[in-house]
């Protein structure tokens, strides 16, 4: 085989060889924003929605504690709190239970529920035994966490 | 050119079916065959012979044979992970034209001196690589959830066990091959039972650990800033330690021995988030490797030729060397597929067989090699991080850090970096039970990423959940 062509194929293939790295690379970077813990998700449908906007809770937010910071998006699914690592929150707060409380969407509003924790759920101030609906910006404290609901 | 879509993320959007991207693997293993197809008319085209017609049957045949995987994936796993069987399939046939190459190689330094071309490894390694995508298959039916598997945790780990003792305490006449004792002679077929027990024994440790994980997270003493773990809940690790020491005096095989702890050590590390673990297993490891260097022959005579394998030339030194000279001759754009002489690195197509492609490849093509092993593994670490049970999280983690190991300790041995163990390249090199057990590995981390990605298990709403009193009875899942 001439010289030339060697050289060429040579050359050629090892192109085609980092094209598939390439190629797969690529297809990690399109959902590499999927593989954090936390569900990030997205938005309501657009009809009605604008209406609605300012009153309705859309995130929900960790404004104290070791998670201090996150930011979890409501999409209507109910949001389970606690130190079991298939939480949706999963807290690292050595008061908090392993299931300690369930944030879930009935109707059009957001409940708080307590899951029978050992130091209890307190929304602002008081503490949670049935299902109690959560305002907007009213601190929901577990353990040395705060969470809020913020539209 | 970098734009977040938030709208590809699957499991997302409630009510709408998260893509499964099964066309994606499709394509891509589309591409796989086109590239194994090219190396394979490269390697002809650099014979004498020229290539002829039979090559595009080849590719024709390798896109068949994994398309018959991916069929099964999508009936089976629909969700799993797109990009693992491909680049399996990548490394798989880039190993079949070496072992192809380096047959041709042989029957032609046969040919010159006059002998019968020998009939070559290429067959027994197509013949292998088909009977694993069964097995692969297989696995996928059978397992259709990996959780099943932590039911069996103790009955896989008595197995693992056993396989993994057995050449050991068999007879040399039916056990040893290169000094190795870690074969079965079964008749004509001789199986390493070492790289099944490796999945099962990781099966086991996993379901273990999650079953026991509060006990390594008890806090003892506080050294350094760092918690060290109680002094009797080192008992598991000393047990692994000590049977990864027994098959290095027994069946003389550093690479298994390695591969075992390192297994053990990692999965512990995963299930407490303890850097301690890890210093003590180092402690461990290097209280282990510097004793049996002073005690054992066989782990000196390694020690020596990783050293300075030119002291030694022509003795045991000889094959390191070689397979030096061939990294060297390769240089950065390597000389070529079908134009190096690989062959002359002894065992070139099984553990040398990096070696072979670092020559004929050269340092570009060998990385390409490693990112796409490196892939496989950061594909299985994902699903290990985004499937939601505790089991399937330390289980994927294990299968994924096995290759990532088995990975480094081959090339590491082959390149100088550690003395060389006799552990094959996954997937790449020639060997029934390595391709056998790590598409059955492969299978398993395809379950468990099906299980991360697919709706039911990470976006199904819960239902609305009645007070205690008036709930019926019903059957739970633990995660």
């Amino acid at each position: 085989m001439p010289e030339l062509v060697l050289q060429l194929t040579r050359a050629g293939f090892l192109l085609l060889l980092w094209l598939f790295v390439v190629a797969a690379l690529r297809v990690v970077r399109s959902d590499l924003f999927v593989a954090s813990g936390l569900r990030a998700s997205l938005p309501m449908s657009r009809r009605g929605a604008r209406a609605a906007r300012d009153r309705t809770p859309r995130q929900l937010v960790v404004t104290a504690g070791g998670l201090a910071g996150t930011r979890i998006s409501l999409d209507g699914r109910p949001i389970l709190i606690g130190r079991a690592d298939d939480s949706t929150l999963v807290l690292d707060d050595d008061y908090a239970s392993t299931r300690h409380a369930r944030i879930g969407l009935q109707g059009g509003d957001w409940f708080l529920e307590d899951l029978g924790s050992t130091n209890g759920t307190y929304l602002d101030r008081a503490k949670v035994t049935g299902p109690t609906r959560v305002p907007l910006g009213v601190p929901i404290r577990i353990g040395k966490t705060v969470i809020e609901l913020r539209s | 050119m970098v734009t977040p879509v938030p709208t590809q993320d699957p499991g997302a959007q409630p009510g709408s079916v998260p893509p499964t991207k099964r066309g994606l693997e499709l394509i891509m293993l589309a591409f796989a065959a086109i590239v194994v197809t090219t190396a394979l008319v490269l390697v002809e085209l650099n014979q004498p012979q020229g290539v002829t017609r039979s090559v595009l049957y080849d590719g024709a045949a390798y896109l068949a044979l994994f398309g018959a995987a991916h069929v099964a994936v999508r009936w089976f796993a629909p969700y799993a992970d797109p990009l693992i069987l491909p680049c399996v399939a990548l490394l798989n046939g880039l190993g079949l034209v070496m072992i192809h190459r380096l047959d041709l190689a042989d029957g032609a330094s046969a040919a010159s001196v006059g002998d019968p071309v020998p009939a070559g490894n290429l067959p027994h390694q197509i013949a292998w690589t088909t009977f694993g995508l069964a097995l692969f298959v297989a696995v996928l039916a059978l397992v259709r959830d990996h959780r099943m598997l932590a039911r069996y945790g103790y009955t896989c780990g008595l197995v693992g066990l056993a396989a993994l003792a057995l050449p050991g305490l068999l007879p040399s006449a039916v056990s040893e091959v290169n000094g190795a004792k870690i074969w079965l002679r079964l008749g004509g077929l001789t199986i390493q039972p070492g790289e099944f027990a490796k999945i099962l024994i990781m099966i086991f440790v996993a379901a273990f650990l999650v079953t026991k994980r509060d006990l390594f997270t008890t806090a003892g003493r506080k050294v350094l800033g760092m918690e060290l773990p109680r002094a009797r809940d080192l008992a598991p690790l000393l047990a692994a330690w000590g049977i990864s020491l027994g098959v290095l005096v027994l069946e003389k095989d550093l690479g298994t021995s390695l591969l075992f702890f390192g297994i053990v050590l990692v999965l512990i590390y995963v299930a407490t988030e303890r850097a301690a673990w890890l210093v003590i297993g180092l402690i461990f490891f290097l209280g282990g490797a510097t004793v049996s260097d002073m005690i054992f022959k066989h782990v000196q005579q390694r020690v020596t030729a990783w050293i300075n394998p030119f002291s030694d030339y022509d003795g045991a030194g000889y094959q390191m060397a070689q397979s030096l000279f061939g990294l060297g001759t390769g240089g950065v754009f390597g000389t070529g597929l079908g134009a190096g002489r690989p062959d002359l690195v002894p065992e070139a197509h099984t553990d040398f067989i990096t070696a072979a492609i670092g020559e004929e490849l050269g340092f570009v093509g060998l990385a390409a090699v490693l990112l796409t092993y490196l892939l496989v593994v950061m594909r299985g670490m994902r699903a290990a991080l985004t499937v939601r049970d505790t089991f399937g999280k330390l289980l994927a983690a294990g299968l994924a850090f096995a290759i990532g190991l088995e990975v480094f300790i081959v090339v590491g041995g082959v390149t100088k970096l550690i003395p060389l163990t006799g552990l094959t390249a996954p997937f790449l090199a020639y060997g029934g039970s390595s391709l056998l057990a790590n598409y059955i590995l492969v299978a398993l981390l395809l379950r468990i990423s099906h299980a991360a990605r697919s709706p039911a298990a990470s976006a199904a709403p819960r239902k609305p959940v009645a007070p205690l009193a008036e709930a019926h009875t019903e059957m739970v899942q633990r995660p």
